[in-house]
């Protein structure tokens, strides 16, 4: 999270508060852009509780749509099939990302540079692109599955997790590196010489020193997985239905308050795990 | 087997790249021995060190631990313990728990562990510190549980890398001595590696003066200082006047006289064979050259009457630069006496006579 400090008074000698024109300027700066940034994200949460059933004029508090989400039995299915997806996604691609940006800190071998850009890549191309790469990536090989041993795959789940797995490792192995940029790699020799084999170095003295920076990058996997739009869209195929993608469908036929409830319940898991990975990330060893 | 050796270097190379970091290194360490490895940086004394480690295995030649031999065994089977010039203390852990990792490693029953940890810390004197984490200590303290974490496993050897080189002179003296009292309490044999030449002096029973990854001179601190085989050795371990010449006749009794290349002659004693004709350095270092106001009776060996050039006054000494010849030649005057005589001092611009008896000057081949 990025901590914004508005701008203090200029205090004189004596301890007298004094708003010059400038601190004043910067002052308003800071909350107009706190505004724009925010502004949106509270009519949201805010019309979330309004009676009108246009979710557009406030007429009176009401839980109501929170309790009418509670019935909707395709936005829960929808909801856990998501939870699934982020938590397969997220442990596969954390176990990948850390073994990964273990190795590229470690070790120097060839094509090292080519790797490293490779593996930004994912971070930079555009999402459609990525999306539609994917989806035609598991056409052709279910097509080819099929014409040679008769094996008859379908979209869904499995499809999905692969694609979250996919995009999702390149952020785990950057936030991981982050961390192991400060690692001292003669602690390493030193639980070596001390007796300890490569696996129990890597258990007592290397895993729990990445540790901050593991969670961290596997908290931000979780997120992007739970409010992926784009790729999720074009590779659940249908029958199977994520969050996202369900309240999209459901935002095309009518805006109505229990949207912004689904919305503003998603937020709060997201807001809350950003908050936590700070927390552990911020916590010193 | 092993007959009182602890290690045994026998023909180790090892080569990084196209880098030939240690060339032909053999010597033997004794068992409960103080050892150290001195050399300027990059001599190759670090490398060593990790090669008996195994952290680096010898690209040729073999290391032997009493009698064993190593080969390409990786460090965690090795039982030899390194304390590293960082001190490499798990963060994540406290002082005890850094101190027993090492007998956790080996499955050494939780009891056991216990008792080792708490005399281990003991000895070093941090028995109240074991609920602390490393960064909550001072440099000193880390050093002192870095020793402990390493010592508690009773290795057959202690491998030391630079372990003082981050504390403050006043600590590292201090340090020095404990260091050295410490060793000959456990009777483990210490392997030490330092740039720092008092530091070898204070603590060694041995050195082996080291560079460009050849060993020079294995030897006892009064042999390297007092008797150095080369020419680098005399320069690295303390300071001295070089002076070069070709030999004219040599004494049996080891005493040769030299004219230098601008004519002086000078005299000193010989530790290799010299014939005449030789090109040879005579090094005489700065206390044991001496300078008088009254000229010496007539036939004082290597006498020459000097102008002094330059005094820098350093409390204990004071040192002279005189010129002999077309060279400063610098010697030390010990500030011996009374602190109300202040005139008893040489002052620049003055004339003195400089000599030395032949003996304490040595002549070196190469």
């Amino acid at each position: 999270m990025v901590d914004i400090q508005l701008p203090q008074s200029v205090r004189v000698a004596g301890g007298e508060r004094r708003y010059s024109p400038g601190s004043l300027a910067l002052g308003a700066h800071a909350i107009l852009t706190l505004a724009f940034l925010y502004a949106p994200i509270v009519v949201l949460v805010l019309f979330s509780f309004t009676r009108d059933s246009f979710g557009v004029r406030w007429t009176g508090f009401t839980f109501d749509w929170y309790i009418r989400l509670l019935a909707d039995q395709r936005l829960l299915t929808a909801a856990m099939n998501t939870l699934i997806v982020a938590f397969v996604s997220t442990v596969v691609s954390t176990i990948i990302g850390t073994m990964t940006a273990l190795a590229m800190e470690r070790y120097r071998f060839r094509w090292r540079t080519g790797l490293d850009a490779l593996l930004y890549l994912p971070i930079v191309i555009p999402e459609i692109v990525m999306a539609l790469a994917l989806l035609a990536f598991f056409a052709f090989s279910f097509g080819l599955l099929e014409t040679l041993f008769g094996i008859r795959l379908q979209f869904g789940l499995a499809t999905v997790t692969i694609s979250h797995i996919a995009f999702t490792i390149s952020f785990v192995v950057v936030v991981v590196r982050a961390s192991l940029k400060g690692f001292d790699m003669r602690l390493e020799e030193a639980a070596q010489d001390l007796g300890a084999n490569e696996w129990q170095t890597f258990r007592y003295i290397t895993l729990p020193l990445i540790m901050p920076g593991v969670i961290g990058g596997a908290l931000l996997a979780f997120t992007l997985s739970l409010d992926d739009f784009v790729i999720t869209f074009f590779t659940t195929g249908s029958g199977v239905s994520l969050l996202p993608v369900e309240v999209y469908g459901q935002v095309k036929r009518a805006i109505t308050p229990k949207i912004n409830a689904i919305s503003t319940l998603m937020l709060l898991v997201s807001i809350t795990l950003v908050f936590l990975s700070q927390f552990v990330q911020r916590r010193e060893v | 087997m092993s007959n009182g050796i602890a290690v045994d270097l026998r023909n180790v190379v090892k080569r990084f790249a196209d880098v030939c970091a240690v060339d032909h290194v053999s010597m033997q360490i004794r068992d409960g021995e103080f050892f150290s490895m001195l050399g300027p940086s990059g001599c190759g004394k670090t490398t060593t060190l990790r090669m008996i480690a195994g952290f680096e295995f010898p690209t040729s030649g073999e290391i032997f631990l009493h009698g064993k031999a190593v080969g390409t065994t990786p460090p965690f089977r090795r039982n030899v313990n390194t304390v590293f010039q960082s001190y490499a203390l798990f963060p994540h852990m406290t002082v005890a728990e850094n101190v027993a990792f090492g007998l956790r490693m080996k499955k050494t029953p939780p009891a056991d562990i216990a008792r080792r940890v708490t005399e281990a810390l003991e000895l070093v004197r941090l028995g109240d510190y074991a609920s602390r984490r490393p960064r909550q200590l001072s440099g000193g303290q880390q050093q002192r549980v870095a020793l402990a974490r390493a010592l508690v496993n009773h290795p057959e050897v202690l491998l030391l890398d630079e372990p003082l080189g981050a504390l403050d002179l006043k600590l590292r003296k201090e340090m020095q001595l404990e260091l050295k009292s410490l060793q000959e309490r456990v009777g483990i044999t210490f392997i030490y590696v330092t740039h720092d030449q008092e530091e070898a002096l204070t603590m060694s029973d041995r050195i082996a003066v080291m560079n460009a990854g050849k060993v020079l001179q294995i030897g006892t601190p009064t042999e390297i200082y007092e008797r150095p085989v080369c020419r680098f050795v005399a320069d690295f371990i303390g300071e001295t006047n070089f002076i070069e010449g070709k030999v004219e006749s040599v004494e049996p009794s080891g005493i040769a006289t030299i004219t230098s290349d601008d004519g002086l002659t000078l005299r000193g004693q010989t530790i290799r064979p010299v014939a005449p004709g030789m090109n040879v350095t005579l090094s005489i270092r700065p206390e044991k050259a001496f300078l008088s106001v009254q000229e010496p009776p007539p036939g004082t060996p290597n006498c020459y009457q000097v102008r002094v050039e330059r005094i820098a006054y350093i409390g204990s000494d004071t040192r002279i630069d005189v010129r002999l010849g077309a060279r400063l030649f610098d010697l030390w005057e010990q500030n011996s006496r009374s602190t109300l005589d202040r005139d008893a001092y040489w002052q620049p611009g003055e004339t003195g006579y400089l000599w030395w008896p032949p003996e304490n000057a040595i002549i070196l081949t190469e």
